[in-house]
Order: C-alpha cells, then sequence, then structure tokens
C-alpha cells in the first residue's frame, strides 16, 4: 500500500469536524435561516391513525390541511403513531429537525405520560394537546389542551333525527362506555326528545374504537329491530354509514363530513372544526403570544359545527334543529338542565339545578338518559 | 314489522352467511395447503393484501368482480413466494408464515394508503328471501355469490382429494413425503400448487371483506380471520366439508353479540363478543391429548413430527 493512501492523525480529525458540522447543519433551524423560512410558524401535527380515514384523525388532517395554506404558516404531520414511547420520538424529532414551534400530539392517549415527559425538555416550544386535561400547577407550564363540545352538535343532530324518524326508535352504534361517548349519546336523545318526548335510542357498543365487521353487524341488528336513524360514536364511521345506506335507512354522521358515503340517507351531522383552532393558534405563535392552556368550545366558539342538511329533510324539522343551534349560538343553551332522570330511573339532575356546557361535573358521566336503551356496564 | 326476539336468530343465521364467509375462504385455502403438508400462517396477510388489492382494482377498472379474481391472483403471488422460501432445507414454515403474515400487511397498508377514502363499486347481493315477506329475513337472506362459490368450492374440493389422482398425490405428499419421493411424485412442485391454490381462495376472501361485508379498505378490516383459518381447519378435521360447518358456526357465534344488545340484553357484551374466541379455545382443549393423534392430520405437517 503507497503511504498516500494512509490517512494521518491531522486528517481524521479534519473529518470528524466536517462530519460534526454537517450534524449541526441537520438541525433545521439553520438551514431555515438560510433559506428565508424562519420566518414562518411552524406547526408539527401528530395523528393516532390514517389521516383518510372518514373520521377523527382527518378532521384534525382537515384543520392541518387549512393553517397550512397561509404562506406564512410551514406545517407538517406523522399518522399512525401509536400511544407508545413512539409519539416522544416523533415530537422530539419533529422539535430537532423540523424545527417545530408548536406540537399538537392530537390523540387522546398521547398526554400522559408522554407529552408530560417530552415537554420540560423543550421549554420553548408549546405543546397543545387535544382532550382538555391540562391542570394549572400539576402539568408543565408549556403544555396546553384544547377541545371541542361536539355533543352540541349531536343536540342538533338527535333533533334532526327525531323529527325525520318514522318509528321513533334510532340507533347508536359507540364504541366504549366513556364518559365522552356517553355524553354524545345522551346529548343526541335529549335533543330527539325534546320535540318528539317518546322517542328512544338504542345503544350497542362495540368495545373498541375501530372493528368494521362488528360495526357492521351492529348497524344490521338495530336495522332488524325497527330503527331508522342511525349515527355512531368510533374512531371511523365509514362502514355504518355505507351500511345504514344500503339497508334505506336515515343516518347522521360524525366527526367529519361522510353526506358522499350516503347521498341519500345522510340527514346531517356533528363535525370538528379544527381549521377554526388551528388558525387562531398559528395567528397567537405569529404575534409571539403564549397560546392560553384551556381552549375550549361549541358551536358558538366556531370549534364544532353541523353538516348541511340533506334535501329531505322536511321544512319543519329544519326550523327546529335551526332554533336550537340559534340558542347554542347565543349561549344560553342549557342542556343539562333539571329534571332529568337516567334509564333506571333514578333522578340524576334534580328540577331547577342546571349544569352548563363546561361544568366539570359533566366530563365524569357515567349514566344514560331516560329514553335510552342501553347499559353502561360492561 | 316487530321481530323481536326472534331478531337474534335471524342475526345469527345472516351473520353465519355474511361473516362466514371470507372465514370459509381461508380455511379452504388452509386446508389445501395444510393437506400437502406445510403450514402456511401468512394467510392473514394475504387476506389484508387481497382486500387492498380487490378493493383498488375495483375502483380502479370499476368491476368488483376482477378485483375479486386479482385478489386471487395477488394471493397466488405470495402463496409461490411462501412455498418456494419453504422447498429450501431446513427452513420451517411457520417462522417464513409469520415473516410473511407480517410482509402482506405491511405491502398492503403501504400499497393500500390511497385507497382508504375513495369508494369503490361494491360486489352486488343475491335475494334469496323473496319467499318471505319480513322484510329482516329478507335482508339477512341477501347474500353473495361468494358463498355460494365457497359452497361449491368446499364440496369440490373434498370430492377432488378423496377421489381424483391429483386428490391422491396432494394427500401422498402430506402424509409422507419420503413416500411420495420414493413413487416419484415431485414434493416440492405439489407443495408449491397447493399453497398457491390455498392462497388464492384466501385473496378471495380478504376481497369479500373490502368488497362486500363490511365493506370498504381500511386498515383494521381484518379482526385476525387469516390467523383463525388454522383453527377452523383443526376443528374441521382438514376436511373441506367441515370447514363450511365451522365457518358458518363462527360467523353466527360473531353475529350474537351486537344482536343480544340491539334486543336489550345490554350486560355482559365483552363476554358475548369474545364468543368465537372462546370457542376456539375451548375446541383446542377438547381436542387436543397427548394420548392420540387427530384424526385426519396430514402427517407431514411440522406440528405431529
Amino acid at each position: 500500500m503507497s503511504e498516500s493512501r494512509k490517512l494521518t492523525r491531522r486528517q481524521v480529525l479534519q473529518g470528524t469536524a466536517a462530519a460534526g458540522a454537517l450534524g449541526m447543519l441537520g438541525n433545521l433551524e439553520w438551514i431555515g435561516q438560510a433559506w428565508g423560512a424562519a420566518d414562518k410558524v411552524k406547526m408539527g401535527f401528530i395523528f393516532v391513525g390514517p389521516r383518510d380515514d372518514y373520521g377523527y384523525n382527518q378532521a384534525h388532517f382537515e384543520g392541518k390541511a387549512a393553517v397550512a395554506k397561509l404562506d406564512w404558516v410551514k406545517a407538517f404531520d406523522e399518522e399512525k403513531v401509536p400511544e407508545t414511547i413512539e409519539v416522544q420520538k416523533t415530537m422530539e424529532s419533529m422539535v430537532k429537525l423540523d424545527g417545530a414551534q408548536v406540537l399538537f400530539p392530537t390523540s387522546f392517549g398521547y398526554f400522559d405520560p408522554h407529552i408530560i415527559k417530552v415537554a420540560p425538555q423543550f421549554p420553548n416550544i408549546q405543546f397543545l394537546h387535544c382532550g382538555g386535561l391540562y391542570q394549572e400547577g400539576k402539568h408543565p407550564k408549556n403544555v396546553g389542551s384544547y377541545f371541542g363540545f361536539i355533543d352540541e352538535s349531536q343536540y342538533i343532530a338527535g333533533i334532526v333525527a327525531g323529527g325525520m324518524s318514522k318509528s321513533g326508535k334510532l340507533g347508536f352504534v359507540a364504541a366504549k362506555p366513556i364518559p365522552q361517548v356517553l355524553r354524545n349519546i345522551n346529548n343526541y336523545t335529549l335533543g330527539a326528545r325534546s320535540i318528539r318526548p317518546n322517542c328512544t335510542t338504542n345503544v350497542i357498543f362495540t368495545g373498541d374504537w375501530s372493528l368494521p365487521v362488528r360495526e357492521a353487524e351492529a348497524t344490521n341488528s338495530l336495522v332488524d329491530q325497527g330503527i331508522d336513524v342511525i349515527t355512531c360514536h368510533v374512531d371511523s364511521p365509514k362502514v355504518v354509514i355505507t351500511t345504514a345506506e344500503k339497508r334505506g335507512i336515515y343516518c347522521t354522521g360524525y366527526h367529519c363530513n361522510q353526506s358522499k358515503l350516503a347521498p341519500k340517507g345522510y340527514l346531517t351531522g356533528a363535525e370538528w372544526n379544527w381549521a377554526k383552532v388551528y388558525m387562531d393558534y398559528a395567528e397567537m405563535i405569529r404575534k409571539g403570544q403564549t397560546a392560553p392552556h384551556l381552549v375550549r368550545g361549541g358551536l358558538k366558539e366556531g370549534i364544532v359545527k353541523v353538516s348541511d342538511y340533506n334535501q329531505v329533510v322536511t321544512d319543519a324539522v329544519r326550523k327546529q334543529a335551526d332554533a336550537a343551534k340559534d340558542k347554542f349560538m347565543g349561549g344560553g343553551m342549557v342542556v343539562y338542565k333539571g329534571p332529568i332522570k337516567d334509564n333506571t330511573g333514578r333522578v340524576v339532575i334534580a328540577a331547577g339545578k342546571e349544569h352548563v356546557q363546561t361544568d366539570i361535573w359533566l366530563e365524569s358521566m357515567d349514566w344514560l338518559v331516560e329514553g335510552v336503551i342501553g347499559s353502561t356496564k360492561s | 314489522m316487530e321481530v323481536g326476539w326472534w331478531g337474534v336468530l335471524i342475526a345469527v343465521l345472516g351473520g353465519a352467511i355474511r361473516i362466514g364467509t371470507p372465514f370459509l375462504f381461508v380455511s379452504l385455502g388452509e386446508c389445501l395447503t395444510e393437506k400437502s403438508g406445510r403450514i402456511n400462517l401468512g394467510l392473514e396477510g394475504t387476506l389484508v393484501m387481497g382486500a387492498m388489492t380487490g378493493y383498488a382494482i375495483s375502483l380502479h377498472s370499476g368491476s368488483p368482480w376482477l378485483g375479486v379474481l386479482c385478489a386471487g391472483l395477488a394471493g397466488m403471488v405470495l402463496g409461490v413466494l411462501h412455498s418456494w422460501i419453504c422447498s429450501f432445507q431446513r427452513v420451517n414454515d411457520i417462522a417464513v408464515g409469520i415473516a410473511m403474515m407480517l410482509f402482506g400487511t405491511g405491502l398492503a397498508f403501504f400499497l393500500g394508503k390511497p385507497y382508504i377514502q375513495p369508494s369503490a363499486p361494491r360486489l352486488p347481493s343475491i335475494d334469496l328471501g323473496g319467499w318471505s315477506d319480513i322484510p329482516q329475513l329478507q335482508a339477512a337472506l341477501q347474500i353473495n355469490a361468494l358463498f355460494l362459490v365457497g359452497i361449491v368450492v368446499a364440496v369440490v374440493l373434498g370430492w377432488m382429494l378423496k377421489n381424483t389422482a391429483w386428490g391422491l398425490k396432494v394427500r401422498v405428499v402430506g402424509e409422507s413425503a419420503d413416500a411420495a419421493r420414493a413413487l416419484g411424485l415431485p414434493v416440492d412442485r405439489i407443495r408449491i400448487m397447493s399453497t398457491a391454490m390455498g392462497e388464492f381462495l384466501a385473496g378471495i376472501g380478504g376481497s369479500y371483506l373490502s368488497l362486500y361485508y363490511p365493506f370498504n379498505w381500511s386498515e383494521g378490516l381484518s379482526s385476525g380471520q387469516g390467523l383463525m383459518a388454522v383453527a377452523l381447519v383443526i376443528f374441521a378435521r382438514w376436511q373441506p366439508i367441515g370447514c363450511l360447518w365451522v365457518s358458518l358456526l363462527w360467523g353466527g357465534a360473531a353475529a350474537l353479540g351486537p344482536s343480544l344488545q340491539s334486543v336489550g340484553v345490554t350486560g355482559g357484551y365483552y363476554i358475548f363478543n369474545a364468543i368465537p374466541y372462546i370457542m376456539t379455545l375451548a375446541m383446542m382443549i377438547i381436542t387436543c391429548s397427548p394420548k392420540r393423534t387427530l384424526v385426519g392430520v396430514p402427517r407431514e405437517l411440522t406440528m405431529t413430527r
């Protein structure tokens, strides 16, 4: 071997230094400055499922797509990130490699312990979690929560369902009896019974968030029992909606607009409007403000919305639904106003008592309202 | 029309056919493969791959039946790959099967990304309930032609394995590879063909999921039908006709949980939903005994060696 091929100690050291410099370049904040992208607001989104599931994740993805259109925002996302240490790695790489200033880990299970663990390492980055779990003093300062009262939209959808049903029997395919799901079921039923007091809602719990075969079976069984409007609270309503359309009954959607899947039967639906929330956050960060720790709201705040009514929805029903919607928009609507009984006959809210939408008591709901056929016991 | 508790019976009947059909195809495929002396655990991957392929082809071509065919062909390719790898010396078919399961599922998820959202044409159904004036029964008896095809395949496969030279060859290879070689039979080629045909059926089973029931391609579509097939074949005693009955039984059991809730039996739904799996366990315990081997088990299967 000739002398010139051998590496000297000095050459090795030079090489290492060059590699180190290259590594530092990998920190995108540098490149960002070089390319003039540093003044953009950089937002990272993390989804637990596929972006286009016609459900929860798609609703968030549509919000992300809306902010990404702004020319002063750079938004990036990663889908199908499990609620494990995996999400911690994703968050770290979004901060370190993509230079994210704010992160939106959208799944409920990302919060504890993952966000709580990662957030203190990056005190200048804001971690905003969808789910409303933030507690003052208990959680890191750069963490926040946002959530929408989609049950308000479910109340409206319930009115439409109750008004359009011939049999007065509604169906609800739900994943698990947790407070958020029960609140949707109860609001749907209360909405329907507000205009048709003898309406009932038949609930089937499938046991998990995504079980296509069982969701289809549940829908078929409910139709066999004579229900003629159905809705659901599962990760992707696609199967329930298409099965309902095939059986020739009405349905109302959830998470995002599914009217394309059931042009005949899709009456209306309860939808998220994350675009509004993400736009607001982007604006705050652009102005250099710190985002508030808790952002919550319903129809009035524009965080949730109701799908456009199908043309088959009659004028009388539209009027009743719109009247309730106006009341929500005006802020004067209280759904949980006594007397309210649960479906075992127990009085849960005494006459004259009111629980407004933001009442923390509602977040531990473990009962089903009178008129629901189903049980919270597994 | 009020059906009340009869609704449970109707749901079990309808579910047996609706949910049972993919079980039927996958278990027939597994049955044929095992008859030739190999276990194929890769069928779960094939099922998912078939579901994705069928949906994609149906969307692009507008013909769901072409989708079914392509799903079968996609399965066949995976089957040839599995059996080709297994034909090397000292390759464990179970390990290869697990690898193929992960490969098939992963590939389907990777290629299937653009197909989660769009709506593809659905397979048509045949009304067999016209004689009844109960709408619920009519709906339960709306079946897909693939179910009828599955019955025909089960009967024909059973007959061929028993009565034809081809069936005899497959069985000889499955009973004793050494004896087959002594007879001059091409052991590897017969196994490759059996596995490929088995996977063809499994691919069709997958396309049933995405193109008929529950319909739509999604990553959570399969609930382990491909893995359950191995247990079903044991339960069916390696008889194709047995696969038919067992699949119907499993389909009916899976329909029980939701239908009981619909008539107001609201408690214990986790237990009712677990019935098919409890049945699998119970069946495994009943059929396994250290004192005797199972009736009908092909002796070349790794597990009996």
